[in-house]
């Protein structure tokens, strides 16, 4: 079953056209590279699925935007209930200035959740998915601040698991880490894929074939391309495609 | 014209040139081989040194593409292609170098009716006429050329297949000649051989211009 789904999505910020009729699937415990040129919509598509864009002025969306089938756009569904089944990594590490537990409490807590033992376990056991536990389990109750670029990174991982979601959106999520924070943050999308089903927006054509198992090429708001990753980057089948995985586009 | 398009630009430019020698050096071949030119064939032996050389320079390239550029879609195509035209043009040196050494190790011309019985001026005028139709293939990006190998390496094939009885019954008359019709038997195996690597050449090349892959293919699939 498809976990993902637009149908024939538009969108305008005002009398920007940004989204231009884009159908596309993403299967559960799949990996999904969104690329293309800056400004080409894929931010805008990937934050459809949480319904980030409802908090911009002047946005009208038609069409429809399922998650595991749910028209996420009707009125039957809130925003609160949506975001704790599809949760999202940001390009920044953002991590609240509060202790690495309590970054990872946070979203258990405003969910209602004080049962302290289970706090615990879910704290414990996101950090250990995303691969950070053994650098932080001695000092959970320093700062989130103190912790490296890519480590913070990997701690708004961890808080967006510690809730469970099924989705994972991630918005260029390495672009500001070095080589190794780099490859640790891949390996854990790698490892997350048997759980989650990830959308990544990325700029890096490298990363995309590292990570991906399918991968929508957008250009102008438009879907030029979506395929399986290795027949993008091995034999695109449109030439606008090739001329931007290429490095010739323009 | 970006960075890497440069580099492919040098590395395509490198193996047209080795691509010109190799066929130089089996023209060369078959020249020695007509005319007993010893002289002629050492040259042949000594520049087999030259295409060893293209050899590891064009291996080395297509490393260091690989390496510093990560090469996507046609691009990766075109190296992983280069990287086996390469080594297909390297084994067919070696079949022009073959021809020479016998033309010098052979002492006094060889018998022309025995030349012309097993029809090897065919064999190498065929071999030259697929490296220059892939040359052309390769640079006009096109693979309708590269499919006229496909037709070419057949008939190789069947002369081929037709030698050895040739050759036993030229032996069975000549009795005095077995040694020139074994050497000129051994040549056209290797003249066969060379037409195969013409086919895989013509295979890459399609491989690179169309991204379709005809190894091991039946011949009604090409």
């Amino acid at each position: 079953m498809h976990i993902l789904e637009t149908k024939a999505i538009n969108l305008h910020y005002g009398d920007f056209h940004a989204l231009k009729g884009i159908s596309m699937v993403a299967n559960k415990n799949t990996v999904t590279a969104l690329i293309g040129p800056s400004g080409c919509g894929k931010s805008t598509y990937l934050r459809l699925f949480n319904r980030m864009n409802d908090l911009i002025d002047n946005v009208e969306i038609s069409g429809q935007v399922l998650v595991d089938g749910e028209d996420i756009y009707s009125r039957r569904v809130h925003v609160d209930d949506l975001r704790k089944k599809v949760g999202m990594v940001f390009q920044k590490p953002n991590p609240f200035p509060k202790s690495i537990y309590e970054n990872v409490a946070y979203g258990l807590r405003v969910n209602g959740i004080n049962d302290k033992k289970f706090i615990e376990e879910r704290v414990i056991s996101s950090l250990e998915q995303a691969a950070l536990w053994n650098e932080v389990k001695d000092k959970l109750n320093k700062s989130a601040f103190e912790l490296s670029g890519g480590q913070q990174q990997r701690l708004c991982i961890a808080r967006a698991l510690a809730i469970q979601p099924s989705v994972l959106l991630m918005d260029e999520p390495a672009s500001a880490l070095d080589p190794l924070s780099t490859s640790k943050i891949e390996e854990l999308i790698y490892s997350l894929k048997k759980d989650y089903t990830i959308v990544i927006v990325t700029h890096n054509m490298q990363q995309a074939g590292r990570v991906s198992d399918y991968t929508a090429f957008f250009y102008m708001g438009t879907l030029v391309e979506y395929n399986e990753t290795k027949i993008i980057f091995t034999n695109p089948q449109n030439t606008q495609t090739q001329n931007y995985i290429t490095g010739r586009f323009g | 014209m970006t960075h890497l398009d440069t580099e492919l630009q040098q590395l395509k430019d490198n193996l047209i040139e080795m691509w010109t020698l190799v066929k130089n050096q089996l023209s060369k071949a078959q020249e020695a081989l007509f005319n007993n030119d010893k002289d002629l064939a050492r040259e042949v032996v000594s520049l087999e040194k030259r295409v060893n050389a293209f050899e590891l320079g064009i291996d080395q390239d297509c490393e260091n593409i690989f390496a510093l550029f990560n090469p996507v879609a046609v691009d990766l195509r075109l190296v992983l292609a280069i990287i086996k035209i390469n080594n297909n043009l390297e084994r067919q040196g070696d079949s022009a170098k073959g021809v020479a050494k016998f033309v010098i190790e052979f002492d006094g011309p060889f018998d022309k009716h025995l030349l012309d019985i097993t029809r090897i001026t065919e064999m190498f005028t065929e071999n030259i006429t697929m490296l220059d139709e892939l040359t052309e293939a390769f640079e006009k990006e096109d693979g309708v050329i590269a499919r006229k190998t496909f037709k070419r390496d057949e008939l190789l094939d069947e002369i081929n297949d037709h030698t050895t009885a040739v050759v036993a019954e030229y032996i069975r008359k000549n009795l005095e000649n077995t040694e020139q019709a074994l050497q000129i038997l051994s040549i056209i195996r290797k003249l066969e051989r060379s037409g195969d690597h013409s086919k895989n050449i013509a295979e890459e090349i399609i491989f690179y211009t169309e991204a379709k892959v005809l190894k091991h293919k039946g011949k009604d699939k090409k």
